[in-house]
């Protein structure tokens, strides 16, 4: 037994609103330069939709995760070492743009600049790969809600194959009439997974998971730009940043994972649906789960996987292999193996790319609630909840196809755990005593049950992220090695190096966002006043919040005059 | 003038060579890439580059073999000059014209594909020029070895020993300005090519990841012992918009 840490993220589709908040704060915080325009290392597709990029999931086009030799070992989908290589030339089956989509500005300063006329000026699409005049066709969410679903539905692989195994008369296919249809949102991050293919399909190596903590990054100094692994993540959470012309994906934050804050889509996410926190897994049994023959046993084969951090052996295991005290008390608080583990509420997203995917979701009751209520039952009723999971079999199947290989028993166990909640907690609330036998009817104590409506519906932000930080006896050891004076208030800080503003040596990246947001948690005025000594009069527009214009946030209109109160004389 | 060109610029050239790729590998890890293109368009690529990569590949065994095998040794094994010539006429000049196939189709696609051209940067075309020289005067040596046109000149005692000499740090001056003009000009164009090698996009020949064959799967590389992680912000991370693309091009 090889006992690793892995910092995995749960998400709970029920209370997922689709308000891209997640995405949009993440695109500004990583992928607000040039060459990574139309990338979304964050991205909320409404489902069935085709998702981002179009058609991703069908693998038999794109060719992603790994699959099963005769002799019952994976290998990459793409193919072989050798047959890697020889493709490297022209990768044969890499998206295109135009299968994300063409990103684009809009010419703003026509708006300002157009001379007086009849007519009003117009801030016409510019593509931001060209340059040129463009007309949008599509974005990384242009069938939000469902938006012209009536026509491309079918386009949804996933619906693709349902409607396909439709045989006899009475089963029905999925429809996209207003009143025939479901959905739901599906909020997705690169999976962290155990088994990576991405990292497979690597020709130079540059992609590696951390032993720490099993975050995967691509070392942007060890990229050469064969561009394999866009093709081996099933998911498409690589993407070719066309300027650098390198690999880049979804970081989990790690700057902010170190010093114990949650990822930025975690922190920002409205509907507080996003759940933060330690796996420990057996290393050396991840090749053999991910090659279980039944596709429909993956979902299994990956729970086993994950170790019960109150075990003693395991205990005991973890300790061999250096795994700090703190790390295992975090994980024995790990909301996420709670959800995945013991409640068995949180599944992978498409198990059988076998890829181990770490970033779990707790499957939406939603879809069969609103049917319900649309018709005018009681949606929080056990009975009519319960015959409805069974009866609904449409969305049942869909999110089978989904979340465990299209085995509609797992996912019909954790949706009746989701209705029992329900119904449990609603007696509960009106004051009625609870009816032990609806936690009885799905396997679990009523303690339990109570235990999982605390952590799935109060959901206390200390609950939600139990984040173990970086450790700080070996904080000396870590990439930022250097002297620690020479970083904000310190002593050692000096002017900016002797070409200009960002020369020089830079700061480092956890250093720097640490102590900005400490700064700003703990403070209780805009930030910049007590920070100007730091930044000698300048203002930090990244940790700016927006209160007032404080002192250096203009630089003075004349020598010596730096207050921005002052008039213009 | 013989002397400095046999004799002085190859070893400039190689000095720009190792001493430009090491420079390059220290400070500029970050620019060492393909810079694919294959995300703006991919239709015309896929038939380009593989004919241009394979061929070149080839192309280079085929030096490797007519410039480091003496002839004394494949004459030892029997093979005939004229034998030598017919293979080295058949598989070079196969190789030699899929690589100026290839590159052709590469270039055209640079030229009319917008996104592709936007990429290109003038390092790019300065680049270009050279390979394309360089293969296109191959290409004429070749026919001026067996023959076509003229005589037939045997490279093989001239060329080549000259190219063994230059490592063995005795270059052998006489033997190489005995070759004819094409040679010549096709070896300088060759040396000017290596010269500027490390300083463009064509490094990334140097990191062929033949270690791919070998290495595990799965990565995993402790946080502590990372160098990297906070570098400076690079020419790369710039900002997003029409108008900066502008002005950097």
């Amino acid at each position: 037994m090889r006992v690793m840490a892995q910092m995995g993220m749960v998400m709970n589709l029920d209370k997922c609103i689709g308000c891209h908040t997640c995405s949009v704060t993440c695109k500004q915080a990583w992928t607000n330069r040039a060459g990574t325009e139309y990338v979304w290392f964050n991205n909320v597709e409404t489902r069935p939709g085709q998702g981002y990029p179009r058609r991703y999931e069908d693998q038999e086009t794109w060719k992603g995760g790994w699959t099963l030799t005769n002799r019952g070992n994976l290998k990459l989908k793409a193919g072989g070492r050798v047959q890697k290589l020889l493709g490297i030339f022209a990768s044969p089956v890499q998206p295109k743009l135009a299968d994300y989509y063409e990103p684009w500005t809009y010419d703003y300063q026509t708006l300002i600049e157009a001379p007086l006329g009849d007519d009003f000026p117009v801030a016409r699409p510019k593509s931001l790969i060209t340059g040129e005049n463009t007309k949008i066709t599509w974005s990384a969410n242009w069938d939000d809600n469902l938006g012209g679903s009536s026509e491309m539905g079918e386009l949804d692989p996933i619906v693709a194959k349902l409607n396909a195994s439709v045989r006899r008369e009475s089963e029905e296919k999925v429809r996209f009439e207003l009143e025939k249809t479901f959905m739901f949102y599906l909020p997705r991050i690169c999976e962290h997974c155990l088994n990576p293919s991405c990292m497979a399909s690597c020709p130079s190596g540059a992609i590696y998971k951390r032993e720490e903590d099993g975050i995967v990054l691509v070392d942007q100094d060890r990229c050469r730009g064969w561009r394999q692994c866009i093709t081996g993540c099933p998911y498409k959470k690589i993407y070719f940043n066309h300027k650098s012309g390198k690999a880049e994906k979804c970081t989990f934050c790690y700057p902010r994972v170190e010093v114990g804050l949650p990822t930025v889509c975690s922190e920002t996410c409205v509907g507080r649906l996003r759940y933060l926190g330690l796996f420990l897994y057996d290393a050396d049994r991840v090749t053999a789960a991910a090659a279980t023959p039944d596709e429909g046993d993956l979902y299994e084969a990956q729970l086993d996987l994950l170790l019960d951090p109150s075990d003693p052996e395991v205990i005991a295991a973890a300790r061999r292999e250096g795994i700090p005290d703190d790390w295992m008390d975090a994980a024995r608080r790990s909301p996420v193996y709670a959800l995945a583990k013991t409640y068995r509420v949180a599944l992978p997203l498409h198990p059988e790319y076998r890829t181990m995917p770490m970033v779990w979701y707790v499957p939406p009751l939603s879809p069969i609630v609103d049917v319900l209520s649309s018709q005018g039952h009681d949606a929080e009723d056990r009975g009519v909840l319960f015959g409805a999971i069974e009866a609904l079999r449409i969305p049942v199947d869909y999110l089978a196809e989904l979340f465990t290989a299209g085995r509609t028993d797992i996912i019909t166990d954790v949706l009746q755990k989701l209705a029992a909640m329900r119904a449990y907690m609603r007696d509960v609330s009106l004051g009625r005593d609870g009816d032990p036998a609806i936690p009885e009817a799905v396997g679990m104590s009523e303690e339990t049950l109570y235990e999982m409506y605390r952590l799935m519906a109060i959901a206390k932000y200390a609950d939600r992220y139990v984040i173990p930080t970086a450790h700080v006896e070996r904080a000396h050891e870590l990439e930022e090695i250097g002297c620690s004076l020479d970083f904000d208030e310190g002593p050692g800080m000096y002017e900016s190096g002797p070409f200009g503003e960002a020369s020089g040596r830079p700061a480092p990246v956890a250093v720097e966002t640490f102590n900005a947001l400490k700064q700003r948690q703990t403070s209780d005025s805009a930030m910049t006043t007590t920070a100007g000594g730091g930044l000698r009069g300048r203002v930090n527009l990244l940790n700016w919040d927006g209160n007032g214009a404080p002192d250096g946030l203009f630089p003075g209109a004349s020598a010596g005059s730096s207050d921005p109160t002052e008039a213009p004389r | 003038m013989n002397t400095f060109l046999w004799g002085v610029l190859p070893y400039l050239c190689i000095a720009s060579l190792v001493g430009g790729t090491i420079w390059r590998y220290r400070y500029d890890k970050f620019g060492w890439t393909t810079r694919s293109s294959q995300l703006y368009e991919s239709r015309l690529l896929r038939i380009g580059s593989p004919l241009f990569h394979f061929g070149i590949l080839l192309v280079f065994f085929g030096h490797v073999g007519g410039l480091v095998i003496p002839e004394s040794w494949t004459d030892a094994v029997g093979v005939s000059e004229g034998l030598y010539h017919f293979n080295a006429l058949l598989f070079g000049g196969i190789a030699g014209v899929c690589t100026l196939v290839g590159i052709l189709i590469l270039v055209y696609r640079r030229r009319t594909t917008g996104p592709v051209f936007m990429a290109t940067t003038k390092n790019d075309k300065l680049m270009y020029v050279f390979l394309v020289a360089a293969i296109v005067l191959g290409l004429w040596t070749t026919l001026v070895s067996v023959g076509a046109g003229s005589e037939a000149h045997n490279y093989r005692e001239t060329v080549s020993p000259w190219f063994r000499s230059v490592f063995l740090l005795r270059p052998d001056v006489a033997a190489m300005a005995a070759a004819p003009i094409q040679f010549h000009i096709h070896a300088i164009v060759g040396m000017l090519l290596f010269a500027l090698w490390p300083f463009t996009r064509l490094v990334h020949a140097f990191t062929a990841p033949l270690h791919y064959l070998f290495r595990p799967y799965i990565v995993y590389r402790s946080r502590d012992r990372q160098v990297s992680g906070s570098r400076q912000t690079r020419p790369g991370w710039s900002g997003i918009g029409t108008a900066d693309r502008d002005r950097q091009r």
